[in-house]
């Protein structure tokens, strides 16, 4: 028997396969095309305080193997999540991860107290999204504000916290442990790594806001270097991301030090690759006769 | 369900004009699903180095066969033509032009450059269609005949007058406009011929309905990349060109 069951500060998912934020709406587009309860959870596109119209077009572009994007937190707002998309997703076994986001640390919190009050299982505070002018990666890029902010919605935060963390910084292991010392739960690692395209034949970015977040399996050997060194440096759950598009490629993730992963970037590539990846880990532990997923998070050996 | 992963066989690939390739695919579910106006999302080739699929509009349908044709712009596409065999295709996407025979009897459809190749299914479709196809030069001037077998008025038009009437296609619809008074227009082409279009539509009153192009990353409406932007407020002021259109009602959308 296979057990694919993990723990994430006291939350059961019934596998480690997490649908990354931004790159899976609020479910409704994939659960056209299969049960959502086969997968472990879904971190929400993130929310704002008010709705948002996000960046105009175009926002995306195809770089070699990766992607960047540059959407602009484009979302409906907290309180038409909470009263629209919950009822939808709670038809289904998948854990929800509400991901928020903010222009200031009041934003955060207070969205923090609405979805404590809300029937999610999760809350993420993304303070890393690359794509937008205030706020955001701000707040993520050092140790000090990473541990003020943290601290600040911790007190309002009734449910579990997770950090997500910006690979655009000096040390990561720096705002890893800032996080968990301000009373994080878990960490989520990697968002986007800012990057740019320009057409040549018109001299002009590709993306209208000129900059955006780099993902995809361009950006995996990145990611996971940081959730090797962050799983050094902490002692709470780490999720680790950044160019899953395969089973190995997961257990990879795992190997380094997660306790579950996150797909995005593979889900327009193939939009059954949660699924695909879950049996692909299922599959390895069946040939490597492991019993319980748990005992590969941080099994690396190094001699 | 209405879209789906599937593998469709690849009956043929074919240039068709320099650096416009048709390409045809069987696969019956998806061609019975299929409408005029919408699109396909297909994957190119390795997908570790391209991790995008590429949208492209459905050209025409007959039987289990669907003709898609694209132009090859970059490493996407490239790929694309090389594939033989089978293709891992994402579709059917989007809406498609509103068909109503008993809402309007008098349709116009006009098609820019590789805007022509969906309004082909359209025209079909419509039978009673006048159709107006602007293409850059000679050599590119396609599918002519295959309007002509579906549409009693079909002109053609080339910026550089070398083949058809000098112009563009929409001077020729403003001038037949005089004498026949259409009561929708249907187009698809470069984002500066639908902005003249939805301009001379919209001064006349005349419904009209826009295919539009934009870079996209899920086809299906979940990452939010392939926006439009519109006189919606809020979350709601860019629009998925993948979900919410392609085509859209000219005066949903601000160009």
């Amino acid at each position: 028997m296979t057990d694919m069951k993990v723990h994430i500060a006291g939350v059961e998912l019934q596998n480690p396969v997490i649908a990354a934020s931004g790159t899976f709406g609020f479910g409704r587009e994939y659960g056209q095309l299969y049960d959502l309860s086969e997968i472990g959870a879904i971190s929400v596109k993130g929310l704002t305080k008010a709705p948002r119209a996000g960046n105009p077009p175009p926002r995306i572009t195809e770089t070699p193997g990766g992607i960047l994007n540059s959407v602009g937190l484009q979302n409906p707002g907290v309180d038409a999540f909470i009263r629209d998309e919950i009822p939808y997703l709670r038809q289904y076994r998948c854990k929800i991860i509400a991901n928020m986001a903010g222009n200031t640390f009041e934003d955060y919190c207070e969205m923090a107290e609405k979805l404590s009050a809300a029937d999610v299982d999760f809350l993420e505070m993304n303070i890393s999204c690359p794509n937008v002018k205030a706020g955001g990666a701000a707040f993520g890029t050092h140790p000090d504000t990473v541990f003020a902010i943290t601290d600040a919605v911790r007190k309002y935060a009734k449910k579990p916290l997770i950090v997500k963390l910006s690979p655009n910084v000096a040390d990561i292991t720096e705002t890893a442990k800032a996080a968990e010392a301000a009373g994080a739960d878990a960490l989520s690692l990697i968002n986007t790594l800012t990057g740019m395209a320009i057409d040549i034949r018109t001299r002009r970015p590709i993306l209208a806001n000129v900059i955006g977040g780099m993902s995809g399996p361009c950006v995996k050997p990145v990611a996971l270097r940081m959730v090797y060194q962050v799983y050094r440096a902490v002692q709470v759950p780490i999720i680790g991301m950044g160019g899953i598009t395969s089973g190995e490629d997961a257990v990879e993730f795992l190997l380094a030090g997660s306790t579950a992963i996150s797909v995005g970037t593979a889900n327009f590539t193939d939009p059954y690759a949660c699924i695909k990846i879950r049996d692909g880990i299922r599959q390895y532990m069946q040939d490597q006769t492991i019993t319980k997923i748990g005992d590969l998070t941080g099994g690396l050996l190094l001699e | 369900m209405e879209y789906n992963i599937y593998k469709c066989h690849i009956c043929y690939q074919q240039e068709i004009a320099p650096d416009i390739v048709a390409c045809q695919v069987r696969n019956l579910e998806l061609a019975k699903k299929a409408k005029a106006g919408q699109f396909l999302h297909v994957q190119c080739g390795d997908v570790t180095s391209m991790p995008l699929r590429r949208p492209i509009s459905i050209c025409d349908v007959n039987e289990d066969c669907i003709t898609f044709i694209y132009e090859i712009k970059g490493r996407g596409t490239k790929a694309l033509q090389e594939q033989a065999g089978e293709l891992d295709i994402l579709g059917p996407l989007g809406n498609g032009f509103a068909v109503e025979k008993t809402l309007y009897h008098h349709p116009a459809v006009i098609g820019g450059g590789i805007g022509v190749y969906p309004m082909l299914f359209l025209t079909k479709q419509l039978q009673n269609a006048t159709v107006y196809l602007g293409f850059r030069t000679k050599n590119l001037v396609t599918l002519e005949t295959e309007f002509r077998q579906n549409a009693p008025y079909v002109t053609v038009m080339t910026d550089d007058g070398s083949y058809g009437r000098h112009g563009y296609a929409l001077s020729a619809l403003e001038e037949d406009y005089l004498q026949q008074k259409f009561d929708i227009i249907y187009a698809c082409g470069p984002k500066p011929m639908l902005k003249a279009v939805k301009i001379f539509a919209e001064g006349h009153n005349i419904p009209c309905q826009l295919s539009l192009e934009e870079r996209m990353g899920c086809g299906i409406g979940a990452c939010l990349t392939c926006s439009c932007e519109t006189h919606g407020e809020g979350s709601e002021k860019y629009k998925c060109v993948c979900k919410q259109g392609p085509v859209f009602w000219s005066k949903e959308v601000i160009l």
